[in-house]
């Protein structure tokens, strides 16, 4: 790791002051920043560190929804009643990223700011990973790749578990930097790169994402991750869904997948197909098909695009508390 | 080499001192400024737990924690278990039970075990496997392990 200076205000205008850029990195849990930095995939001149800052911290529930502040690490997120008992499309999500020791440090800020685990980028060849004109992604070995939106040269996935539900939630996120602030729904802090240049996400160098705010909401909601190992693993596919019922049926519905695209991305097809049916496992089945009517797979990640189907189908089901897969 | 930052902390109820790079971990300075050489380094990025030390309370990989960050916090490592030299339960367990064989996961496993049973001292096999996601172990195999923490939670049980 490059050597680099260290500050850690304790206040989030001090922070902003020390963030000025251009090469200053936030540090929060540190779980993605400290490895990037091991690698010299990241070197920041300076390091600003957050968690000194209380003010960062909260999760405040309010009849307008909840309101969690970016350093609120992921324990804190699952401690709290009643992100369980509205959101258990997020509660969930964050419970299956990755163990209970990086929980204990990771925050929702970094987990939603966290850079892509594409290994041809953390190898340190740029984040669309082309060499000599040639993408080592489409050539190389792309398991792990997108499946959507891969007629680009961005063919990383988004890694963040939690901006799925948090955007099938209707959530929005608030940014500070030196010209003020800002509130975005947490659909646009990301964008697919145009070129070497350009970073997947919208918050600048120098800007501090400060809390992200869940609407109150009567929507059944649910996540669904399909992976290779229980214990502790990326998602291979992510859905996330959100309902609005009337009566029997789905009047509106979110449908949003995550680890299939280099943002995450909602799927218009699936919430079509749906919206308007009663729920049962034979809708369920024709939204995760109609999850993946565009999706245009590499040379070896087909299997995801099954994946993806079911994690559509199971998050649907699960919304209504059929969980079939855990039975027997 | 950078200029060295002053950290005053705890670790294992004793007030530390130390002087470190910002870009030291904290298991680096744990084990090679503070000589506490049990916690180790396996895959230094997050993913095997060898290096697992409790941090103000809850258990963390010190690999990917800056040793600058714990300016005023308490540290418990492995170091901390046994006791005017009685081992703990857990690390009692661990031996009568062969939970351990190279022994190189072993002092992450019992900071974690320890973490766990002090939060919920009747886990259920569920809640020790859960737990213990974070450790990985390439030699003993896992059954040993679980049932050395089901011992161990059932010995304290009795105190
Ligand atoms: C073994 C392992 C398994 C994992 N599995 C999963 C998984 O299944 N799903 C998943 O989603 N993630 C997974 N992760 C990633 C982990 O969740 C993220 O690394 C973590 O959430 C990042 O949060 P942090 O606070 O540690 O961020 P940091 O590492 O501190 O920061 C991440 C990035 O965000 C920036 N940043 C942080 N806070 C702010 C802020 N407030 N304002 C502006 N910028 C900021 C930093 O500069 C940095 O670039 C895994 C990680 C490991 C090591
Ligand atoms: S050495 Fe820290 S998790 Fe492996
Ligand atoms: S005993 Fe060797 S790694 Fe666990």
């Amino acid at each position: 790791m490059k050597a680099f200076d260290y500050a850690a205000p304790t206040s989030v205008a001090d922070a902003l002051k020390l963030m000025e850029p251009p090469h200053t990195a936030a540090l929060s849990g540190g779980t993605d920043l400290i490895n990037r930095m091991k690698d010299y995939v990241s070197s920041p001149e300076r390091v600003v560190y957050l968690k000194d800052i209380d003010a960062l911290e909260s999760i405040e529930s309010s009849s307008k929804g909840v309101s969690i502040g970016a350093g609120a690490t992921l324990a804190a997120l699952l401690e709290h009643g009643e992100i369980k008992k509205t959101y258990p499309s997020l509660w969930k999500a964050a419970y299956e990223v990755a163990t209970p020791q990086i929980r204990n440090m990771a925050t929702v800020g970094g987990n939603l700011l966290q850079r892509p685990r594409c290994w041809y980028y953390r190898a340190g060849n740029g984040l669309l990973a082309l060499k000599d004109g040639k993408s080592l992604v489409r050539e190389g070995d792309n398991r792990f790749h997108a499946i959507f939106m891969t007629d680009g040269d961005a063919l990383f996935v988004n890694p963040s578990s939690l901006a799925v539900p948090l955007i099938a939630l209707g959530a929005k996120a608030t940014i500070l930097g030196p010209k003020g602030e800002r509130t975005v729904p947490v659909a646009e802090l990301y964008r697919v790169p145009k070129g070497s240049q350009e970073r997947e996400l919208t918050v600048q160098h120098g800007e501090i994402l400060t809390k992200v705010v869940v609407p109150a909401t009567h929507a059944k909601n649910a996540s669904y991750e399909a992976r290779h190992k229980q214990a502790h693993d990326w998602p291979l596919a992510l859905a996330s869904v959100a309902l609005e019922m009337d009566g029997q049926k789905v009047g509106s519905a979110r449908v949003v997948l995550g680890a299939v695209a280099p943002v995450p991305l909602r799927s218009e097809a699936a919430e079509k197909a749906i919206e308007g049916k009663a729920l049962n496992h034979e809708s369920a089945t024709a939204a995760g098909d109609a999850a993946v009517k565009d999706a245009k797979p590499l040379s070896m990640n087909a299997y995801k695009v099954q994946l993806t189907k079911v994690a559509v189908k199971r998050a649907l089901l699960a919304a209504v508390g059929d969980r079939y897969w855990e039975e027997g | 080499m950078s200029k060295k930052i002053h950290v005053s902390t705890t670790v294992n109820g004793e007030s530390v001192e130390f002087l470190c790079e910002a870009r030291q971990s904290l298991l680096e300075v744990l084990r090679e400024n503070l000589s506490l050489t049990g916690a180790k380094e396996g895959c230094n990025n997050g993913n095997c737990g060898a290096c697992t030390v409790m941090l103000n309370g809850v258990p963390v990989n010190s690999c990917i924690v800056l040793a600058v960050e714990v300016e005023g916090a308490a540290i418990e490592t492995v170091e901390g278990l046994a006791c005017h030299g009685h081992l703990h339960p857990i690390q009692k367990c661990f031996l009568e039970g062969a939970a351990l064989q190279c022994g190189v996961c072993t002092p992450g496993f019992l900071v974690t075990a320890k973490a766990l049973l002090d939060k919920n001292p009747n886990p259920s096999e569920h809640d020790i496997r859960f737990n213990l996601a974070n450790n990985l172990c390439r030699c003993t195999g896992y059954d040993k392990i679980v049932k050395a923490v089901q011992a161990a939670a059932a010995e304290l049980q009795t105190r």
